[in-house]
């Protein structure tokens, strides 16, 4: 019994302020009752609710797009024709954005200790999270993309390839971002530095996220290759990215 | 931990540093003779062959511009192994090797970016183009930096390691996809590329100035690396040493009677 004295000072020994042990005894019912789905629900909940923040990065979303046409000027045509690249892009920094918070607030108020010590593979854990992550932040980038497009003025099949391409390619930024917000968990300031860790590594979903778009709206390009190397993208990282971000957890704790 | 270095005993006699220490004492001054040695011959060669008849004099800047590329990658190769040697075998040595062997790379390809900015002027006329070796050189530059940040950020050395090994074996399994990926971008917005030397077509006379000055340059990182190994192991004693000296001078002061033992102690 080891860990009763090495990993549980931090849940004894702080007063918990009452949201923390509303979340934490909901967690631990979680995971006693009904497992990973409640675990999804939960954090769904907790994202959407007061204080989670996962509007913000929609928000945030809308003000680089609508920066964009005071740095490179009103042109229609020109914001047309560089749209998609500008939606993509303002969606990576977005979905960056909020991936510091991942496992932030769990390690804060110690549930990051019960999701260690659970019987569930920690990969399971993280990917559930991942999932939950994507739908509360992920989702509403993609959901707010074509009213963005409109700003952009891009046509419907512009529109509808980008809402695509960004409802396959976000995940991979948001697997990939958690082994990033993992590493980062335990740095007083890891914010920034989970972006400089996986900027470089989503450089390959911005590339063919943007291609297939262009392919779709440019008529010798095939569709099909870019996008089913995004599809591939967010297959490989929904497993390398768990993984790694297990990996993190259990040594960022020792 | 302790209980379980029974079963690796022999593993961990040859992991340790204080023989790592004494071994590399004995042999880096023959590695440093062996890099002068390979460097005298390599820029004397650099510099007798003939130029090309198309690019004239500025084809020398090969010479150090692509053994500082391959080693780039071969130094993020030799960091992913010790990254696995940290994770996988807890070897203390590893982690000493990755973390040192960060920004010997990030300068390498930091050479091999600025040499080739240098030889792109008189050659394409312009400091740089978005070719698709350029772009994933200047990556893997900016993933060296995400590293170097990354160990500078974790104040504990043991833990920056192994959250350092699994970024960068991470890194290592996405190298060959952003590369992939940038090669596919580079088609798709550059159909006509620029020209390049191609490996097969490279004509001997330039070929032996090139693996002299690669040999050269291999000796060279072997060399630092094992310098900066032996700074670093150095580093952490006096460390672990300062840390031991003031708690024994914290204990020193709480009681009189201690206090010209711990001022005394190292």
């Amino acid at each position: 019994m080891r860990w009763r004295q090495s990993r549980f000072p931090r849940l004894a020994g702080r007063r918990c302020r009452q949201a923390d042990e509303v979340r934490l005894r909901s967690y631990a019912r979680a995971w006693k009752d009904v497992g990973m789905t409640a675990l999804l629900l939960r954090d769904l909940k907790l994202s959407v609710r007061a204080g989670g923040g996962a509007m913000i990065g929609v928000l945030f979303f809308m003000t680089v797009v609508a920066v964009i046409p005071f740095g490179v000027g009103p042109d229609l045509n020109l914001l047309a024709r560089i749209g998609p690249a500008i939606l993509w892009i303002g969606a990576l920094l977005a979905a960056l954005l909020g991936l510091d918070r991942l496992f932030q607030a769990e390690r804060e108020d110690g549930s990051l200790d019960l999701l260690l010590m659970q019987e569930t593979p920690l990969v399971l854990t993280v990917l559930v999270k991942c999932l939950a992550h994507w739908l509360a932040t992920g989702l509403p980038l993609v959901l707010a993309s074509p009213l963005l497009s409109l700003f952009m003025n891009m046509d419907v099949s512009a529109i509808g390839a980008t809402m695509l391409t960004l409802l396959v390619g976000t995940p991979a930024i948001t697997f990939i971002g958690a082994a990033g917000a993992a590493i980062a968990v335990a740095l007083p300031r890891g914010g920034l530095l989970v972006s400089i860790l996986v900027l470089p590594l989503a450089i390959p979903v911005l590339i063919f996220g943007v291609s297939a778009v262009y392919a779709a709206i440019q008529e010798p390009a095939p569709f099909l290759p870019p996008f089913l190397f995004l599809t591939a993208l967010t297959l490989v990282f929904a497993v390398i990215g768990p993984v790694a971000a297990a990996a993190a957890l259990r040594a960022s704790t020792d | 931990m302790n209980e379980q270095s029974l079963a690796i005993r022999k593993f961990s006699d040859l992991a340790n540093p204080t023989r790592f220490l004494a071994l590399s004492g004995a042999v880096w001054p023959w590695m440093a003779a062996a890099t002068a040695l390979f460097f005298a011959v390599g820029l004397y060669l650099c510099f007798a062959t003939v130029g090309d008849y198309q690019q004239g004099e500025t084809v020398r800047i090969m010479y150090v511009h692509v053994p500082a590329a391959w080693l780039s990658m071969m130094c993020y190769s030799v960091m992913a192994i010790s990254a696995l040697g940290t994770l996988v075998w807890r070897h203390p040595l590893a982690d000493v090797s990755a973390k040192t062997a960060a920004p010997i790379g990030a300068c390498f390809t930091f050479i091999a970016l600025v040499t080739g900015s240098l030889w792109g002027k008189p050659m394409w006329g312009t400091w740089w183009v978005w070719d698709a070796r350029l772009t994933s050189v200047f990556v893997l530059f900016l993933m060296y930096l995400g590293l170097i940040a990354l160990n500078r950020a974790v104040d504990d050395p043991a833990r920056a390691a192994k959250v350092g090994a699994i970024l960068i074996l991470v890194g290592f399994v996405n190298i060959p996809i952003i590369k992939f990926s940038v090669d596919w971008w580079n088609t798709l917005h550059q159909p006509a590329s620029v020209i390049r030397l191609d490996g097969p077509a490279i004509d001997p006379e330039f070929l032996r100035p090139l693996l002299v000055m690669a040999i050269a340059f291999t000796l060279l990182f072997f060399t630092l690396h094992v310098l900066a190994m032996r700074n670093e192991i150095l580093r952490r004693r006096v460390a672990t040493l300062r840390r031991l000296a003031a708690r024994s001078a914290g204990r020193g002061a709480s009681g009189p009677a201690t206090a010209g033992r711990g001022e005394g102690h190292p």
